[in-house]
């Protein structure tokens, strides 16, 4: 064991307020920051959704002039993928990795600062589009040309444009936290640290990572290129011009897709450390479940194509991406069966972090089902931009990236902030998020199976009822994130202290004290056994005196 | 494993795969009426899924149910579960039963996507032999009626032309003759658009500067909704049409009524919102594309 080193000292700098507002170079100051940050935005692109919603509720379009309909489910979508799931996760990263592997901090300390202040840059490029002539970005989230190039306002400054540098900035940002977490995955693990004795979690950062750096210069790439057809006069995607728009769809999805695992991967590594910790048991197949997350990442550099099944893409093409999507599914069920076999048999404690990591599996589940439909291409044709995928990704994003999140947030929140939440609240805010993100996502199939296409505005009257439904959830949904707030922000004030390790786990982070010091480790530990040891009576690590006898 | 664990197990699995029949069954319900023979063979597939999808999603959320009920800790409970590390057989197992399941629906849909024959965008890249197969004919559908019925399909900011070469008459409406191959070309004048009638399960893209095939046979006689399904803009959700499905001959004596109507312009509800103030609750008048021109078409409702 470490020791107690929450000296004096070190906890008067840790209590500073101050240093989340500087440039620290801090991995657990940033961590906060961009948890912070992306979830005031997570707010922002909530508001959008309920303004969606409450257009929906009638089949008329009543509520919003449609040019602003279109821009609030632009920027919802915009916003909830690159200034919420991205932050957040790379926040949660951020703040656990180092302390996972027994690292001071990151490798690059000075970039990682860098990296997270420019998501408030681009985050206020991005939402300053309300103000210009013509208002935000209209293309939806894909951005697809023609429609994205037309720039109806005619002015230079334009809402698209300010998308595109928007996230433009937001890939350079996540390229540099790459570069970042790699190197520290790789270089900075304490002696001991093999892989092998990594949590799962870190596998699953790393493998997250890896896809950042092969996929995202093509994102970026693609978004350059649209931003010089529309505002310097390349016609790259131009038809009218020569040009390919359905190279664009390739641009965007050749890393929008595994951006999908860049988002899930790291949340399959939540789940991999919170169900043992309140099972009390090893995780199951941990090496494998360790692997498949690097099986995952490889597959899903294969598979963009199945965003374009209904596009202009030849019947050979389909067929052999199709392949590749069943695919991944394969390890994915690995994960999923080895997490069951996980609290099989376990001596479980359903508080909020629990409630919150099974409920997120349960939704996983049920999505990974629908995900499967839709990679059957003949499927896919007649659901294909309809509400039945927009059900599917939200069952994701929502029911296993966002549920997912908010387990790790309770997980983690004694160790981040000293203190320990009220559970009474935290299962309040568990069981409105659950009810609300099922009333609000799970209508969508019936909708999308009888045709209703996303991205309208009006509707004929006869998808009424489970519109309705659907908004009800949703408003539900807006109400939940209260008792998270007021829990977060209260016991952060006047919560009970936290112990160094409050849950009893297993792992480095929880060896030091909560919060952690400056700096995390006054000696780097050195681990002498994997990462699970539940039911086990083997100690993690030894000191490195002990080393030296 | 013990005998009374496989005494239990039997009836459990029994009852899922029951219940998983049944919800594959239900499934039928669930989409529009099947207006198309390539419906038939879509719901079909999708009924197999939800069947398969049901039995996985039943197993895996009951095992973890069973587990939140009959797992809990007590209250003073500090022991740790067993400390069971993994089991090789058991992984292996859920391995290759996936592997074995996803290959299964891989080649049951490509054999359903290669019955339909509907053809999409063949002609984007010239190095590919196309899947060659019984046309969408294999469907399982009586009496269909050679030749195919030529229809030219062009699409703009925010309206549907259907134009019928042989008679040279357009319409606002998509008219299709019952039980007899229709093969459309579709063409999109400014953006991209897509072509989606759910009745048909049917659906493709729209791609400006090219012509793309597309083919299906309609078997039932009605209207059903016909709609743009690639986000177009701001008047993406008006652009809507019908497409009716009729007998050989109530369709040829539209055809005809049709030739003797001078072109007139059909409504638009595109144009309309755009031309007239509405009052909406919250109306920012962003400058916005103008629709097109409403078409002058032989025919429209």
């Amino acid at each position: 064991m470490t020791t107690n080193i929450s000296t004096e000292h070190h906890h008067e700098d840790v209590m500073n307020w101050r240093r989340y507002f500087s440039f620290s170079t801090d991995h657990k100051v940033i961590g906060i920051q961009y948890i912070v940050t992306s979830f005031l935005f997570f707010l922002i692109g909530g508001f959008f959704a309920m303004l969606i919603r409450g257009e929906l509720l009638t089949p008329e379009s009543d509520l919003l002039d449609r040019s602003v309909y279109n821009a609030m489910f632009t920027m919802h979508g915009t916003v909830m993928l690159f200034m919420w799931t991205f932050p957040v996760l790379t926040g949660l990263a951020n703040y656990l990795v180092p302390l996972m592997i027994g690292a001071r901090d990151m490798a690059f300390p000075r970039l990682n600062a860098a990296a997270f202040w420019m998501v408030p840059v681009f985050g206020i490029i991005l939402l300053s589009s309300f103000f210009v002539p013509g208002g935000p970005a209209q293309a939806g989230w894909w951005s697809y040309p023609p429609i994205s190039i037309q720039n109806p306002a005619g002015t230079f400054i334009n809402g698209q444009l300010l998308w595109l540098m928007a996230i433009t900035i937001s890939g350079v940002s996540s390229i540099m936290g790459a570069v970042n977490f790699v190197t520290t995955i790789v270089k900075m693990r304490a002696p001991g640290m093999t892989y092998f004795r990594m949590p799962a979690y870190v596998w699953a950062v790393l493998s997250a990572q890896i896809i950042q750096l092969f996929g995202l210069p093509a994102l970026t790439a693609g978004a350059v290129m649209l931003l010089c057809d529309l505002s310097f006069g390349t016609t790259f995607f131009d038809p009218s011009q020569g040009g390919n728009p359905v190279l664009y769809q390739h641009f965007f999805w050749f890393y929008s897709h595994p951006a999908v695992y860049v988002i899930i991967l790291p949340v399959f590594g939540i789940f991999s450390e919170v169900f043992p910790v309140y099972a009390r048991k090893p995780l199951f197949g941990y090496r494998v479940v360790a692997i498949s997350s690097l099986l995952i990442a490889g597959v899903s550099a294969l598979v963009w194509v199945h965003h374009m099944f209904a596009s202009g893409t030849p019947g050979w093409m389909r067929m052999v991406f199709m392949g590749t999507t069943m695919l991944v599914s394969v390890p994915t069920g690995i994960k999923v069966f080895a997490w069951v076999a996980t609290i099989w048999g376990g001596k479980l404690r359903l508080n909020t972090a629990m409630l919150f990591a099974l409920g997120a599996l349960v939704m996983f589940v049920f999505s990974g089902i629908t995900g499967i439909m839709l990679g059957s291409v003949p499927v896919d044709i007649h659901v294909n931009n309809t509400y039945f995928v927009v059900g599917h990704f939200h069952y994701v994003l929502y029911g296993a990236v966002t549920m997912g999140v908010y387990a790790a947030l309770y997980h983690w929140f004694p160790k981040m902030s000293g203190r320990m939440y009220n559970e009474g609240l935290g299962q309040l805010h568990f069981l409105l998020t659950f009810v609300g993100a099922n009333l609000n996502f799970w209508p969508m199939h019936p909708l999308g199976l009888q045709g209703m296409l996303r991205r309208v505005s009006s509707y004929d009257p006869e998808y009424t009822f489970w519109n309705v439904i659907a908004s009800i959830g949703g408003f539900l949904l807006g109400m939940s994130t209260l008792p998270f707030i007021l829990n977060i922000i209260g016991s952060w004030v006047t919560g009970k202290q936290a112990p160094d390790n409050p849950w009893r786990a297993i792992g480095l982070e929880w060896m030091v004290s909560s919060p952690p010091p400056v700096e995390n480790f006054d000696e780097i530990p050195i681990v002498i056994s994997g990462p699970y040891g539940y039911g086990q009576s083997e100690p993690l690590t030894k000191s490195q005196d002990v080393s030296q006898e | 494993m013990k005998i009374i664990d496989i005494v239990i197990l039997i009836p459990i699995l029994i009852i899922l795969s029951v219940v998983s029949l049944w919800m594959g069954n239900q499934s039928y319900h669930w989409f529009p009426p099947q207006a198309s023979a390539e419906s038939l063979l879509v719901d079909d597939l999708f009924s197999f899924l939800v069947t398969l999808g049901s039995f996985i999603f039943l197993g895996v959320t009951g095992a973890i149910l069973y587990s939140m009920i009959f797992y809990r800790a007590g209250k003073y409970d500090m022991s740790d579960g067993p400390a069971i590390e993994g089991n090789a057989t058991l992984e292996i197992v859920w391995t290759a039963i996936p592997l074995f399941l996803v290959v299964w629906i891989t080649s049951y849909s490509y054999q359903v996507y290669s019955q339909m024959s509907i053809h999409g965008p063949m002609d984007i890249l010239h190095l590919h032999t196309p899947i060659e197969i019984e046309s969408a004919n294999a469907a399982p559908v009586e009496e269909i009626v050679q030749p195919t019925e030529k229809i030219e399909v062009i699409s703009k900011q925010w309206a549907w032309i259907f134009r019928y070469p042989e008679q040279n008459i357009t319409s606002s409406e998509l008219h299709l003759p019952v039980n007899r191959r229709v093969s459309l070309k579709l063409q999109s004048e400014d953006v991209i658009h897509g072509l989606y009638i759910p009745a048909f399960r049917l659906k493709q893209d729209i791609i400006p500067n090219q012509t793309m095939d597309f083919e299906f046979t309609p078997i039932r006689v009605g209207k059903y909704r016909l709609r743009d399904s690639q986000y177009s803009g701001t008047y993406f959700a008006a652009m809507q049409s019908y497409a009716v499905v009729e007998s050989v001959e109530d369709y040829n004596q539209w055809l005809k009524l049709a030739a003797t109507q001078t072109p007139t312009a059909a409504p638009n509800q595109a144009v309309k919102e755009y031309t007239r103030h509405t009052d909406r609750a919250i109306e920012t008048r962003w400058p916005i594309v103008a629709p097109a021109k409403p078409p002058l078409v032989n025919f429209h409702d």
